[in-house]
């Protein structure tokens, strides 16, 4: 048996660990990238130090009510009576304590709700429309001009300092858009339109998750969100827009026969070939993209074949199954697919 | 705490944990398909021609894997509606398709019959989709064409759609009275 002066320590020394992890900065809202943020970090900073001050003073009351002698103790003849006057005198101090507290938080969390009201209807937006599958992201980037609309999945290119409009829907059940360095969250509900506005202050890659419990491969449902100078996001979004390269080699070649001819065809879309399968991802810039499967896995050819070798193997119940291929045809397969810059 | 106490919470522990048991089954998942599945979808047989000739063998005995469990009969109605099928056969009830809530099947209407008629494809429209699915996605699609006849046990039926759906949950519906369906001889229907 261990002693309990040891389990203790063990039980400090590992939620110091947890805890300290939330330093690191990775999608962390303490570490706030974009006013949305900074918004969410400073209200946490003035709660904590609020509610640290309340919880001090409690405590110090506490102990001084504990060790103090109480005055007067000889002279009283009933230790247990009750001095009306001075009781009511301190309920209404207390009360109006309590009060002034919850008025100040109150005033802080209105001003930041207005706060992001007012960026929520800035000009000159970038509109994008994100859905939520069952364990991935589409990104439709949308333009006044059709001919301009892509849709893209598990990587939200974004413009440093531009206001981004995102519309939140559904494909399947709830789930939840949060990318703690830029945002708060906000659910993604069938039938319902809802919409977040952030943006990004500074260049950077930005991890985002899944925040509402969505089914059995919910914890692997990530996404990244890759801020960047304009020039870069305008070169990106006009790379996007062009139909998938063509094959070059013979590899490639038979790699595109395999696509079309098995079951990847039925959910995947691949603009510029017949693939317009709408279940899966977008496939049409795959080999532009930095993961696999949302997030699970990064973006390698050896990474890509054994995924598609064996789907299940990385994200148990994923909806993507695993196809019956021989060795030529998955080699094939991921060669076309990684060339789709 | 007194015996009388202890033997309570014994019997309410043993009462709940069968209680929970009879779930296992019902939604058990197998992700990756087995051997005996996957050799089910090699290329499209086709009938021999000649008098008498030979249909090609049906895929078999996965009903039980399949019908019996509630997982596979969702992931089938999920697909059924992903891949168009609906496009043809409505939500059952048919269109440019027969209905398949009713029970008449031209091709027979046994689990096996259902998925060979999938797979290959039947002549007047049904196209095959044997290479385009894996193998489990053949068999889920099956079990829910099963269940829309109303062949599936009532607590393995959906009881609810992912998209906004116009008719009563699966598991509500009328079963149909009688047993299943009696497989199809392979003999195709004469010419109408």
């Amino acid at each position: 048996m261990i002693p309990f002066v040891k389990r203790f320590e063990a039980a400090v020394y590992v939620s110091a660990c947890v805890i300290l992890g939330g330093c690191s900065g990775v999608q962390s809202p303490l570490d706030a990238q974009g006013p949305e943020a900074a918004r969410v970090a400073n209200l946490f900073w003035i709660f904590a130090i609020v509610c640290a001050f309340v919880w001090a003073a409690v405590v110090i009351v506490l102990i001084w009510a504990v060790w103090a002698k109480p005055p007067n103790s000889r002279e009283k003849a009933d230790p247990l009576s009750v001095d009306e006057h001075q009781d009511r005198r301190a309920g209404y101090i207390v009360s109006g304590l309590v009060g002034l507290t919850l008025a100040v938080l109150c005033t802080f969390t209105i001003a930041s709700f207005l706060g992001s009201r007012g960026l929520a209807s800035g000009e000159g937006a970038i509109e994008i429309e994100v859905t939520g599958y069952q364990w991935w992201w589409e990104f439709k980037y949308s333009d006044p001009e059709p001919t301009r609309t892509f849709t893209t999945a598990n990587e939200l290119h974004i413009p440093v300092g531009r206001p981004i409009k995102v519309a939140l829907k559904s494909g399947d059940v709830i789930h939840s858009f949060w990318v703690p360095n830029l945002s708060g969250k906000m659910d993604l509900i069938p039938g319902q339109h809802n919409e977040l506005t952030f943006s990004a202050d500074r260049p950077g890659i930005y991890r985002g998750q899944c925040a509402e419990f969505c089914g059995l491969q919910h914890a692997k449902m990530a996404l990244r969100v890759v801020a960047e100078p304009a020039q870069d996001f305008e070169a990106w979004r006009n790379q996007q827009l062009r139909p998938a390269s063509q094959p070059v080699d013979p590899q490639t070649s038979k790699g595109r026969e395999v696509f079309e001819r098995s079951a990847c065809i039925l959910c995947h879309a691949i603009r510029g070939t017949i693939a317009g399968g709408r279940q899966g991802p977008d496939l049409t810039h795959f080999g532009s993209r930095q993961t696999i499967a949302a997030g699970t896995l990064t973006n390698t050819r050896d990474h890509l074949e054994r995924w598609i070798a064996n789907p299940q193997a990385f994200k148990p119940g994923t909806k993507m199954p695993q196809v019956p291929l021989n060795e030529d045809e998955l080699t094939a397969l991921s060669a076309y697919l990684e060339a789709l810059k | 705490m007194s015996s009388s106490f202890r033997k309570l919470w014994l019997g309410l522990a043993v009462g709940i944990s069968f209680v929970m048991l009879t779930a296992c089954e019902r939604e058990e998942r197998d992700y990756a398909p087995t051997e005996a599945e996957k050799a089910a979808l090699g290329p499209v047989p086709l009938v021999t021609l000649e008098p008498g000739g030979k249909v090609p063998p049906k895929p078999n005995g996965m009903s039980k894997e399949y019908e019996d469990n509630a997982y596979h009969v969702n992931q089938g109605q999920q697909l059924f509606v992903s891949f168009n099928c609906n496009g043809c056969h409505g939500n059952g009830g048919g269109g440019s398709g027969p209905a398949l809530i009713d029970d008449k099947w031209i091709y027979g209407g046994d689990f096996s019959s259902i998925a060979a008629t999938i797979r290959d494809g039947r002549p007047n429209g049904m196209p095959s989709y044997g290479r385009l699915l894996a193998p489990e996605q053949l068999y889920q699609l099956a079990a829910y064409v099963r269940n829309l006849g109303g062949y599936v046990r009532t607590d393995v039926a959906p009881s609810r759609a992912d998209r906004l759906w116009a008719k009563p949950p699966e598991n509500l519906s009328q079963k149909k009275p009688g047993a299943d369906p009696v497989p199809a001889t392979g003999t195709p229907p004469a010419p109408r």
